[in-house]
């Protein structure tokens, strides 16, 4: 798992965006087991403390859920997942479209380099 | 429980005061990066809670209990300045450590010497100094104490062994110990922090969990640091 961070921005919330991606690209399955907090934090080069910050922003937002004894899953309510990626993809394409307004093209000039680009 | 309380310490070299009226919390389970620049009294401080300098106001709390004897065995302290005997060799160095320290696991040492690419049989005088400095976090990092106190670990090394050493401190660590390592080299070490302190001309004018600190201020702990340090 890569993990590269940027040291201006919260390090939780760097790590639940890319374990959020894992799961919204389907790489991490709906009711897969997670590695423990431990051997994540290890992979990821944090603080365990951060980790588990990490994840209970996760469980805040319900992707991924605790099961006392067994550890943590990805949600198995593919709704959520899906809203996750819808806002994740809304938000890819609001970035898009500023960054092309900056270069001064119009929605219409972007629709078409959209449709030129294989 | 506190793991560690500062009450009130006042430190002076005759009648210059280095460190004023200093207060501090350090729960278990974390690690505390006291950051400040060169001279700013983090090492002061450090040899106060190792009671290798005598206070002169308030009192030092370890695990609950006036700092002496008993405090030394549960903190485990890595100096600035190196202290081993340049004429053993490494597997003779884990060897004294262990006569000297109840708590000191060999076997987890000789596991670090070996995953850190150092020799059991080489004499430490010759031995460079980033690899020296690997050895003394070995030694500190393989007692299992309840406060380990890093002042400056990453020094004397290159960046590629910083993060070896960083990664170190991390697979050494339990939720039952706290970490607090002192340095100026911030950017380095920011990504493993907790909670940051920073101390500047003998006082503490910070606390907080690092990334409160950087969702608070937009940026790094290194430059929220430069901002308020800035010369």
């Amino acid at each position: 798992m890569e993990f590269l961070f940027d040291n201006e921005r919260p390090i939780y919330i760097q790590i639940s965006e890319v374990i959020t991606l894992k799961i919204i690209s389907n790489e991490f399955k709906p009711g897969e087991r997670l590695p423990s907090v431990r051997d994540l934090a290890l992979l990821a080069k944090v603080n365990p403390n951060t980790m588990q910050k990490a994840l209970s922003y996760l469980e805040d937002i319900k992707l991924v859920t605790t099961e006392r004894t067994n550890g943590k899953f990805v949600t198995t309510n593919l709704e959520i997942i899906k809203k996750e990626k819808e806002k994740w993809a809304h938000d890819k394409t609001l970035k898009y479209l500023q960054d092309m307004n900056i270069l001064g093209y119009s929605k219409k000039e972007v629709i078409k380099y959209l449709e030129e680009e294989k | 429980m506190n793991l560690l309380e500062i009450k009130h310490v006042t430190k002076k070299f005759d009648d210059k005061l280095i460190l004023n009226d200093i207060n501090l919390k350090i729960k278990p389970g974390k690690i505390y990066g006291l950051l400040g620049k060169n001279g700013a009294g983090k090492s002061t401080l450090i040899k106060l809670i190792n009671d290798l300098l005598t206070i002169n106001e308030g009192s030092i709390l370890v695990n609950g209990k006036e700092i002496g004897v008993d405090s030394k065995k549960i903190i485990s302290y890595l100096p600035e300045r190196t202290y081993l005997d340049k004429t053993l060799t490494v597997q003779e160095t884990l060897e004294y450590f262990s006569l000297f320290y109840e708590d000191f696991d060999i076997e987890k040492a000789k596991k670090l010497v070996q995953d850190l690419n150092l020799n059991l049989n080489q004499k430490l005088n010759k031995m460079s100094k980033g690899m020296l400095e690997k050895l003394q976090l070995i030694l500190v990092m393989s007692r299992n104490a309840l406060l380990y106190i890093l002042d400056e670990p990453l020094g004397g090394v290159d960046p590629a062994t910083r993060d070896y050493i960083l990664d170190t401190i991390l697979n050494n660590f339990n939720e039952k110990a706290s970490i607090i390592i002192s340095t100026h080299l911030i950017s380095d070490i920011e990504r493993i922090l907790d909670e940051v302190i920073f101390i500047d001309k003998g006082e503490i004018v910070l606390t907080m969990e690092s990334d409160k600190l950087r969702e608070k201020e937009k940026a790094s702990i290194d430059e929220v640091f430069r901002r308020m340090f800035k010369c």
